[in-house]
């Protein structure tokens, strides 16, 4: 990409020549230039050392995609596994009947469970209380930093119980399972959903007591709709305003590109209408009719209508779709009755596919070719985090931007957890953002 | 108070997935007992707070793959009573050690449109290819199991014990029907380290080989069997060799003779 990607938000075509390898890896930097009150530059970067899947799968069986992938990020290895398993059937022709549908729909909600409150309560929550990490909490407030591990350990027991272990289950593959999984003990696991339910309300009550930043932006929120379910792998691809795109359709509308600070790739509209949101916001504003009726009171109870616009209420969000998944764990494994079999029959073909569904901190796209042996001739990822990182720029200039008269360290923190809205994946996620603020 | 101070602990990350790390904070029954008696840190992950080295123990993630890494995996040894590598990242240079063997000019053009924006080196290595290991944890990911083992042998003082036998050996102890034999599914269990709990096998899956190759594994012996009496293709057999331990000297050797590929020296090296 040009210069003016680097530079595109303003200011002096001064490039900030980022030396990837001075700094820490794993860590995300944010540079800032002031003069007279005004930022005249502003640059997220992370840097994360590249790992070229896309590279590394050319030449690969199709079937090897869900496993590959899975290890881009070990938060949310289900939603690599479904993405590329779902591309793949779609590229291959096969059909997934209803009941290993619903099976991996089950092993989807316990990572958005797993997920969503490793990030809401020990990521997150410390911000807002002004603490260093959940540890703290747990000194100050034991019972409630013992309710969110309970409730994480339990969206781990069912990835556990269904794909063998927890971080990159094995028992998934294209076309379903190897093993279906037993109805007992997805059975035993009921009262623990049950008590969830409610430990999972008491958390968001807790949590919209916090004092949140004032900010809000009118987001163009991009995820899955246009289905009757609240959307988790169904559905085409929604814009705010229900605007509906197949899948097949979505590399025609939306790219990735580069720019020179970052070594996550950023993706844009390709109509120029700038950035826009994935994500748990994204889908509750595109979705909250399809929301549990207990999930839509308990939002209501925590003060959110059916559009958020305070991206610091992400936090809240995530906390109403924990409980609606969980209702889901609920009505799925009471309806279950073993599968009809484990996995539907795949035959090799050439063909392209693509596969979109929402990972836990949004909409995660794969796109594969497949020769006519099977194997991956070219495949392409979009992870949200990458689709985010516009946004997260933008939300960033409009937050110093309001509090330019913050003191270095304080700004630096509300920076930080303006970032942690978004939960980027941890991979890249940012504690000890290194701010550099040039005031001239 | 004064006393003995608590064992520090920090969790360092390199090219990773963060799904060892990850394991670290699914202990959930043991996380807060575990924190009472050692202090984290050092852990970017779930802490802002950084407490300065040295450390006690420092559990690192992840492979090196940068000039940079090399630099700071030195300044985490210097830094370090007790190094443990954990996962297939840090003890094999995980699945991205699959670009050692290939053109890296033409796997970064397959991601990147501009690769010259960064800079990385065309290997991807395991920790102790570059600094002293005090133990190494295989998997990937690592084992919860094993994890609280190690750090609990550490905090008492005693020898970790972790088994070096093979995936078969757990099969035999829990009693699952052999894969190979009854379905003639082709699987990594007599050359992969135990300690996963059986988790494929139990599935009706073969072992993919995620923890690695056991002691003195016969690999060329399973590749022959399962390109002989199962059918495999030589591509086949090097892409069961060559995922999550590609780097592993004794699965890469195997699984490039496989497709007719010799490791040569400058392999051989990058691999170990
Ligand atoms: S070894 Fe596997 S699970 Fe562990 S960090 Fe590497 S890719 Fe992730
Ligand atoms: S059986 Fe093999 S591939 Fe499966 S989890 Fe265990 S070591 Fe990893």
């Amino acid at each position: 990409m040009s210069l003016s990607d680097v530079t595109r938000g303003g200011g002096p075509a001064r490039v900030i020549k980022v030396d990837a390898l001075a700094r820490v890896e794993g860590e995300g930097a944010l540079y800032v230039r002031v003069r007279n009150n005004e930022i005249r530059d502003l640059k997220f970067r992370i840097y994360e050392p590249p790992r070229f899947f896309e590279g590394l799968l050319r030449g690969r069986m199709y079937s090897d995609a869900p496993d590959i992938t899975a290890r881009i990020c070990g938060i949310c290895p289900v939603a690599y596994i479904m993405g590329a398993s779902h591309a793949m059937e779609a590229a291959l022709g096969v059909d997934v009947p209803r009941d290993i549908h619903e099976m991996r729909r089950l092993i989807y909600c316990g990572e958005w469970i797993q997920s969503h409150v490793l990030h809401a309560a020990m990521l997150h929550a410390p911000d807002f209380l002004g603490l260093q990490d959940a540890l703290q909490i747990a000194a100050a407030n034991p019972d409630l930093v013992k309710a969110a591990l309970r409730l994480k350990k339990l969206g781990n027991d069912l990835m556990a119980t269904i794909g063998g272990r927890a971080v990159h289950p094995v028992n998934t593959k294209v076309g379903g399972f190897y093993k279906a999984p037993s109805i007992e003990a997805l059975r035993v696991l009921l009262p623990e959903v049950e008590w969830g339910l409610g430990a999972a309300e008491t958390l968001l009550d807790a949590f919209s007591g916090f004092d949140f930043p004032d900010y809000d932006y009118d987001y163009t929120c991009v995820s899955l709709g246009n289905t009757t379910a609240y959307p988790i792998m169904e559905g085409d691809i929604v814009v705010s305003g229900g605007e509906a795109i197949p899948l097949d359709g979505f590399m025609d509308r939306y790219e990735e590109f580069q720019v020179a600070h970052s070594t996550s790739l950023h993706a844009r509209p390709k109509d120029g209408s700038g950035p826009y949101l994935v994500g748990p916001i994204a889908r509750y504003n595109n979705n909250f009719d399809r929301l549990s009726t207990r999930a839509r009171d308990a939002a209501r109870r925590a003060g959110l209508g059916p559009i958020v616009t305070n991206p610091f209420k992400s936090l809240l969000v995530r906390m109403v779709e924990t409980i609606h998944a969980l209702e889901e764990v609920r009505r799925i494994i009471e309806g279950y009755r073993g599968l009809a079999a484990p996995s539907a029959p795949v035959a090799v073909r050439a063909g392209t596919g693509c596969g979109c569904t929402e990972a836990p901190r949004g909409i995660c796209f794969h796109r594969y070719e497949l020769g006519e042996d099977g194997r991956i001739a070219k495949a392409l990822i979009m992870p949200p985090t990458s689709q985010n990182q516009p946004q997260i720029e933008r939300d960033l200039r409009g937050v110093v931007e309001k509090n330019l008269d913050m003191a270095d360290e304080d700004l630096k923190w509300l920076c930080e957890q303006t970032i942690r809205n978004y939960d980027p994946c941890i991979s890249c996620s940012c504690h000890f953002l290194e701010l550099t603020i040039e005031r001239e | 108070m004064a006393g003995a101070r608590k064992p520090r602990l920090a969790v360092h990350k390199f090219a990773s997935c963060d799904g060892c790390q990850l394991t670290l904070l699914d202990c959930e029954d043991q996380l807060l007992d575990v924190v009472g008696e050692i202090e984290i840190a050092y852990f970017l992950e779930a802490t802002r707070q950084e407490i300065r080295g040295p450390y006690d123990v420092s559990l690192v993630e992840g492979s090196i793959t940068t000039a940079h890494d090399i630099e700071r995996v030195r300044r985490v040894r210097a830094q370090s009573k007790m190094l443990i590598a954990i996962g297939s990242c840090a003890t094999a240079g995980g699945v991205q050690a699959l670009r050692n063997t290939a053109d890296i000019d033409a796997l970064a053009r397959a991601v990147y449109p501009n690769p010259e924006y960064f800079q990385t080196l065309t290997t991807s290595t395991a920790i102790q290819d570059h600094v002293k290991v005090d133990f190494e944890l295989r998997g990937c990911p690592i084992s919860r199991e094993q994890l609280i083992e190690v750090v609990s042998a550490y905090l008492t003082r005693r020898k970790p014990n972790i088994p070096n036998y093979s995936q078969c050996m757990e099969c035999k102890q829990a009693g699952t029907v052999c894969v190979m034999v009854a379905h003639g599914t082709p699987c990594l269990g007599p050359v992969t380290q135990a300690g996963c709990g059986n988790v494929c096998p139990s599935c009706e899956r073969g072992c993919y080989g995620c923890f690695g190759p056991k002691e003195k594994a016969n690999a060329k012996s399973l590749a022959r069997w399962f390109e002989g009496s199962l059918g495999l293709s030589g591509r086949q057999t090097h892409d069961l060799y060559r995922t999550f331990n590609a780097g592993a000297p004794a699965f890469c050797e195997v699984g490039l003779a496989a497709i007719g590929e010799k490791t040569d020296e400058t392999v051989a090296e990058v691999t170990r």
